[in-house]
């Protein structure tokens, strides 16, 4: 009987594998393109540092973020709060305040939309989305802003930092379509003209903004993580301390 | 056997003074420590403990998420924020809540299945089997209702799906709906009801079906997986020989089963707590919004086969009522499985091959179906949903027959391990 069971619950565990394989599929992107992995690591520290940085200074013009507070940053990235003010705080915001853009209500006039509040972007998109999307602007001359991106189209946002990463041209591909006829699909981008960093700077100037991003749409992730190991270890001495005191009661049933 | 010393003369001090006013010796005796239950429980008996388990965990993570969320419909998606950020301790609350509501039903969908396994729901056990569905449909309703609540453009969307599901009745259709969302759309005054169902009214329903589920089980005894009566043997006491008093025994089994339990459900909650977009969507992590509907709506995974029935079925004289009347008929015919299956015998370890080859197909056609409800209708989903469909129903609405005419083996008098 025990190898029936063994066999019921290999079936349920190959199934439950099986279903699995389709979770990475539901948190794939519209468009097509594959996602560049970011390998973004939220327990670098200096990443997210250097990520909040680069956030303050290139994306909180425009993009809010209503869930962070500043106070909480300082702490959770080890940012003495008296630095705060000078490198990371640049309007007159008190440090438990959290993240508001200066974009005035009416800004969605100005793009087309309302540049979205990016505390839960990480969480909506994934990070690997969001160091994509960074990488992936192109020169686009109908669009009003002079770029489109492959991984969103017709976006609404100029490229921020193309004097960073310089400009790219999309590369097309034949795809024939379902008749044959040559059909010509974008399938990725090109470095056209160089801006004031490498393309390993920019990747790296992107990762700690997508890790910061990741940061901040779970300000607890790290120690959670961290404090996950403790709990698990926690629990399997408990788990061989409950399965004795089974055995021992156990003894006398035959 | 331990406990059963003693009863004879009444007790003293503070538990005697107890006991003349109050049977608390004698309910402890007679519902657990002199409970006997078959001494040969394996793996599939632990989820009856553990589904106790998450519906506690549920209420008191539920108690403490209460106490900062906000059910309107302008405070909602921001006060969860400011649970996971400021509250002391809250995501740890939060995401034992969002991971217990996947715990539960995976506990329960197994437990059900335990019932299949072994002829839980046979005569005399009926209505114990009736009182499960129960739980099970309450069930649905309150983490479809808890799922609403966080004001996410999963929820918001979800909601305008499910809800719609009524309006699709003819003649009243359009006046029930209104009725249900306490405006034309789903609103402020929606996610308020909501609330109130889902803290209040459904918990207590909850909590009322698994008390009558416990005394049912506890009239009949429990089955096991031989599928026989041990009371059919019994020492000069009364005792059923191949029973042990549930206390200390299956008290302390269970706490195994526990343990096991605590280890992935904490490793989902401390390492994994979206489980890849399964137990949190990521577009529930954008606010509900009106004009902007997600590329893809879908329930959550547990309400995926059922979601996929309800898509399966065409619309047909110009109504999607039939897709409806499918999907609750596929929950109805639970109901039903006690009259359905006709086998002389009730575990599988005595069935015939018939009954296995169903039992297997059932389950397969099942999470083929959960996998079709997460996917948008195009290319093969459709049609394995409709094969699947017409599966799922071929497995309760043919058991009449395959039931009686499969072969089965004999069943053993006492209990074989």
């Amino acid at each position: 009987m025990m190898t029936s069971n063994r066999l019921t619950l290999a079936a349920a565990a190959a199934a439950i594998g099986w279903l699995m394989t389709f979770v990475p599929a539901r948190a794939q992107e519209e468009g097509g393109v594959p996602l560049k992995a970011s390998h973004a690591d939220i327990k670098d520290l200096q990443s997210l540092q250097r990520g909040a940085r680069n956030f303050m200074n290139y994306c909180s013009g425009c993009h809010s973020m209503q869930y962070l507070r500043y106070n909480r940053m300082a702490a959770d990235l080890k940012i003495p709060e008296k630095d705060m003010p000078a490198n990371l705080m640049f309007t007159s915001e008190k440090p438990f305040d959290t993240i508001v853009s200066a974009m005035p209500a009416d800004a969605a006039g100005w793009f087309g939309k309302q540049p979205p509040d990016l505390s839960l972007m990480a969480r909506a998109r994934g990070v690997d989305y969001i160091y994509s999307f960074l990488k992936g602007f192109y020169v686009d001359n109908t669009r009003p802003w002079g770029v489109n991106n492959i991984y969103l189209p017709n976006v609404a946002m100029p490229h921020v930092l193309a004097s960073l990463q310089g400009l790219q041209k999309p590369v097309f591909k034949n795809e024939p379509d379902a008749n044959g006829n040559p059909h010509m699909v974008l399938s990725g981008v090109e470095l056209m003209s160089p801006g004031a960093l490498s393309p390993e700077e920019y990747d790296r100037f992107v990762r700690d903004l997508a890790n910061f991003l990741d940061y901040a749409g779970e300000p607890v992730k790290a120690k959670r993580e961290t404090l996950g190991v403790f709990i698990t270890l926690f629990l399997l001495a408990g788990f061989a301390l409950v399965w004795m005191l089974k055995k021992e009661y156990w003894k006398d049933v035959h | 056997m331990a406990g059963a010393s003693g009863s004879a003369q009444p007790s003293k001090g503070l538990l005697g003074w107890i006991d003349e006013r109050f049977p608390l010796t004698t309910l402890w005796k007679s519902q657990v420590a002199e409970y006997y239950a078959p001494k040969n429980f394996n793996f599939w008996y632990y989820f009856g403990s553990l589904a106790l388990l998450v519906l506690v965990n549920q209420l008191l993570t539920g108690i403490w998420l209460t106490m900062n969320y906000k059910p309107s419909s302008a405070e909602a998606f921001a006060s969860v924020e400011y649970i996971m950020r400021d509250v002391d301790w809250g995501w740890l609350i939060r995401y034992m809540h969002s991971t217990g509501a996947s715990a539960f039903f995976i506990v329960v969908y197994l437990h059900m299945f335990r019932a299949l396994l072994y002829g839980s729901h046979r005569k005399p056990r009926e209505l114990l089997w009736i009182f499960g569905c129960l739980i099970f449909l309450v069930l649905m309703a309150e983490a479809f209702m808890g799922y609403v609540l966080p004001w996410g453009n999963m929820s918001f969307w979800g909601a305008q799906v499910i809800t719609s599901l009524f309006g699709s009745i003819p003649v009243i259709g359009g006046a029930l709906l209104e009725w249900i969302r306490g405006d034309f759309v789903i609103a402020d005054a929606t996610l308020n009801r909501f609330f109130a169902l889902h803290v209040a009214a459904l918990p207590l329903a909850l909590l009322l079906l698994v008390a009558v589920h416990l005394t049912a089980l506890h009239e009949t005894g429990s089955n096991n997986p031989d599928g026989i009566e041990i009371h059919d043997h019994e020492d000069e006491q009364g005792r059923p020989l191949d029973g042990i008093p549930f206390h200390p025994y299956y008290t302390v089994k269970d706490l195994v089963g526990v343990m096991g339990f605590l280890i992935i459900f904490f490793g989902i909650i401390f390492f994994a707590p979206s489980f890849g977009g399964l137990f949190l969507e990521p577009a529930n992590f954008e606010p509900a919004n009106p004009m902007q509907t997600p590329p893809h709506i879908a329930p959550v995974w547990y309400f995926t086969p059922f979601y996929a029935m309800l898509r399966a079925v065409p619309s047909f004289m110009g109504t999607q009522v039939w897709g409806v009347l499918v999907m609750g008929a596929a929950i109805l015919v639970l109901f039903f499985l006690p009259w359905l299956d006709r086998s002389p015998v009730r575990s599988i370890r005595y069935r015939g091959p018939i009954y296995k080859i169903m039992l297997a197909i059932f389950v397969v056609s099942f999470v083929i179906l959960a996998v079709c409800g997460m996917k948008p209708p195009a290319g093969i989903y459709p049609m394995l949903a409709r094969v699947c469909t017409v599966l799922y129903f071929a497995f309760f609405l043919l058991m009449p027959w395959y039931t009686r005419i499969d072969p089965v083996k004999p069943v053993p008098q006492r209990v074989t391990g």
